[in-house]
């Protein structure tokens, strides 16, 4: 036995994720629920790195017109001029407002791809049995999960721009489409955060272990 | 009952309930990154269906353009917008790389033209006033070609007209532009018709040619006999006819203009094709006159200084116009070892425009429309036998402009005109003008011949005599004013009373006499009286002249009757 215990796979138990309580499961392998609250229980959720990679793919895509397309079109008598989230970074970056350009490009540009390379990562990890530095990997789970509410920075500064300036006929913000998808883009990773199994992290270690042992 | 038991048995841990399957081979999540994929295609294939043609277009300068920003209008509608600036080359152009919009795909053809909008004051117009706040942006007017292309070069000034504007198109070659500029306006009997599309100059540096715009419905009357002048601002003119102001409208005035006619005896003719040339006079009065058709030549020699007259210098018959001088040379002769220099003075006649001014042309003409060259030189030459011959003569005192004139000098040394030579030589007389000089110097020649010292050595003795005459006066008045005045004093004093008596006379005199007072009526009374006697005086006078017995038989029964 190492510090983390012996898991519940191998003892034939599996906790419920909703209620927290610990059943063993039926020996014939198969669909499971809670006896108190009636979760469906699985030893790992089902599927988790299948559908941790589809989502991911799909926030990948979708990253993809989130970046292209502009995020805010602001029209004056001068002029519409729309901007994409690069452009809005490029045009904070002067010598008074740098700070505030840095901060928009770490919100919205290195945190939700850092948070795509990072899922890949562990996915690509768990696939392939790696066994090293498994702590340093739920850490950075933990990390994903704890940032991915923060990442929508840029999706509250377009709509409170848009609210607040309607200035018509002077000036007035419209919002991009790209606003869509980068909101598209935060939610699906929240979502494919969620659904991958922290537990697949240190479940091959502990197999192997076993087997060692 | 017997298997839960068991698994008491086997642990304290509950069992789990089991459930049926559920879960399909492929998990349904898939279609998530189905619809991601989806989506992106779906906008790429928009951006590219929405991508039209990339063009490059060629700027001298990029001033006001800014990559990303300023767009291509056509008609004020977006089609276009500037991805890129970048320096051609041989760093002479700016080329800007446009993407347009994918209607413009059959635009994009010969002929089409960019150039960039900017506020712009001319032609009496002003435009793209817009721009100053916006920003420049770049016009584009559709040509009418057939061949597509990629890349084009910028007007350096916008089109004044539109391609689609209805009209011709003319030249005109002009020795300067004077004050006109794109969009310069076209008068025709003051009415704006057109504008002058662009300007260009000659290869040769010679002249310019300008290029008109005449608008649709009036295009009809410019002719093959249509002249065109500058109405540019206030022309005046000083010459050997007076001072002379024209202008068109006050817009004119300001900004300049063209203006054009046709003389009245080719109203009729039909209108002049597309890009025909027309030379551009400088003023209406040359353009409506100025290519008379059959001018002839005639050369004058003169004798005299032939300062002030000027080439276009009128040539009159009896005070009328029929001609101008073209030219003003020296001429050399050679008589045997001498030389003589005189100037020689080239003139255009017209006869078309003498004809015209005759009350009755056919008596020259002997019922033709035209004078044949043996009637012409049979009356030219009975004319010079009556004594018509060629005189400069002084326009105006103030300018001392000359102008040749046709007059009969009756005492003239009989002479004839030279038909050998070419041009003919007409002959000619000494001018007033210089005759009177001539007389005025011999004048100036005889007092300065004249003994002024001695007349005035004469003037001072006589001048001392009458000081001293004027001195012997002085005294005698002094007399007079001494022993005269009191005498003249009470003269005056008396002959004032005697005035006021007199006054006074008259006072009772002018009362009597007043219409209504007494005396006036009965001396009108009395004045009646008197005619009524006078003519019974006369009766009886009459009576007595033709019956003298009567005064001694007293009247006839006969007379009575």
């Amino acid at each position: 036995m190492n510090s983390a215990g012996a898991s519940a796979l191998s003892q034939g138990c599996a906790g419920c994720e909703v209620c927290g309580l610990v059943v063993r499961l039926p020996v014939p392998a198969g669909a499971a629920s809670c006896p108190r609250c009636g979760e469906r229980l699985h030893s790992r959720r089902p599927a988790s790195i299948e559908r941790t990679w589809a989502l991911t793919i799909a926030a990948l895509l979708l990253y993809i017109p989130a970046n292209l397309l502009p995020v805010m079109t602001t029209n004056t008598p001068l002029g519409a001029v729309s901007d994409t989230i690069m452009q809005g970074v490029v045009e904070l970056w002067s010598p008074t407002s740098w700070p505030l350009a840095i901060v928009v490009f770490v919100a919205s540009v290195t945190i939700p791809l850092g948070k795509l390379i990072a899922l890949a990562y562990l996915l690509l990890t768990v696939q392939r049995g790696s066994v090293r530095s498994n702590e340093q990997r739920v850490r950075l789970y933990r990390l994903l999960k704890f940032i991915g509410r923060w990442s929508m920075l840029d999706v509250f500064v377009d709509t409170f721009v848009v609210a607040l300036i309607q200035l018509q006929p002077l000036m007035w913000v419209e919002p991009g489409a790209g606003v869509i998808y980068f909101a598209a883009v935060v939610v699906v990773t929240m979502v494919a955060v969620n659904s991958f199994d922290p537990r697949l992290i240190w479940d091959l270690p502990q197999q192997e272990k076993q087997a060692h042992g | 009952m017997a298997e839960q038991h068991d698994a008491q048995q086997h642990s304290e841990v509950p069992l789990a309930q089991v459930t049926a399957r559920k879960r399909g081979r492929l998990s349904a999540v898939w279609i998530i990154p189905i619809i991601a994929a989806l989506l992106g295609g779906w906008i790429a294939v928009q951006k590219l269906l929405a991508e039209g043609p990339t063009i490059e277009i060629s700027f001298s300068s990029a001033e006001g353009l800014e990559a990303g920003k300023t767009t291509v209008k056509y008609n004020g509608v977006d089609v276009g917008r500037i991805d890129s600036l970048k320096v051609s080359p041989d760093r002479q152009r700016i080329l800007a790389s446009v993407q347009m919009a994918p209607e413009t795909r059959d635009w994009l053809v010969d002929g089409t033209a960019f150039w960039i909008v900017r506020a712009r004051i001319a032609g009496g117009s002003v435009s793209g006033l817009g721009t100053l706040l916006s920003g420049s942006y770049i016009g584009m007017q559709i040509g009418s070609g057939s061949e597509r292309l990629r890349s084009f070069t910028a007007l350096e000034v916008p089109p004044v007209v539109a391609s689609t504007a209805q009209g011709r198109y003319f030249r005109l070659q002009a020795s300067n532009l004077g004050s006109l500029d794109f969009g310069t306006p076209i008068y025709f009997r003051r009415l704006q018709v057109g504008q002058v599309a662009s300007y260009a100059l000659d290869e040769d540096g010679r002249g310019l040619t300008i290029r008109v715009f005449v608008n649709a419905p009036y295009d009809r009357y410019v002719k093959a006999e249509t002249r065109f002048w500058q109405a540019s601002g206030l022309d005046f003119s000083l010459d050997a006819d007076g001072l002379d102001v024209r202008t068109q409208s006050l817009t004119s005035i300001l900004i300049g203009g063209l203006a054009f006619d046709t003389p009245p005896e080719n109203a009729d003719a039909d209108p002049a094709a597309v890009d025909t040339v027309f030379k551009l006079f400088d003023d209406q009065l040359t353009a409506m006159k100025a290519p008379e058709r059959g001018s002839l030549q005639y050369v004058l020699y003169f004798d005299e200084s032939v300062r002030g007259l000027a080439v276009g210098a009128p040539m009159t018959f009896l005070g009328m116009p029929i001609g101008e001088v073209v030219s003003v040379r020296l001429d050399a002769k050679r008589q045997k070892k001498d030389v003589a220099i005189r100037a020689r003075v080239l003139v255009a006649a017209y006869p078309q425009r003498f004809l015209d001014m005759m009350a009755d042309p056919q008596v020259l003409t002997a019922g033709r429309t035209a004078i044949t060259p043996e009637m012409r030189h049979e009356l030219m030459n009975r004319l010079v036998a009556r004594g018509l011959r060629a005189q400069l003569q002084t326009g105006s005192l103030l300018t001392g402009q000359l102008y040749v004139a046709l007059t009969y000098i009756p005492t003239a040394s009989p002479a004839s005109i030279d038909w050998r030579s070419d041009p003919p030589v007409f002959p000619a007389v000494k001018g007033s003008f210089t005759d009177i000089e001539a007389r005025l110097t011999s004048i100036l020649t005889k007092i300065e011949g004249m003994p002024l010292a001695a007349i005035g050595k004469d003037l001072q003795q006589s001048l001392a005599a009458l000081a001293k005459t004027l001195q012997d006066v002085d005294a005698l008045v002094r007399r007079w004013d001494g022993e005269l005045s009191p005498e003249l004093a009470k003269t005056l004093a008396e002959g004032r009373r005697t005035l006021a008596a007199a006054e006074r006379t008259f006072d009772g005199a002018g009362k009597a006499l007043a219409p209504d007072s007494q005396t006036m009526s009965e001396l009108q009374a009395t004045i009646v009286e008197v005619r009524r006697a006078a003519q019974s005086i006369r009766v009886l006078a009459d009576y007595l002249e033709r019956h003298p017995e009567a005064l001694l038989r007293g009247k006839s029964e006969e007379t009575q009757e």
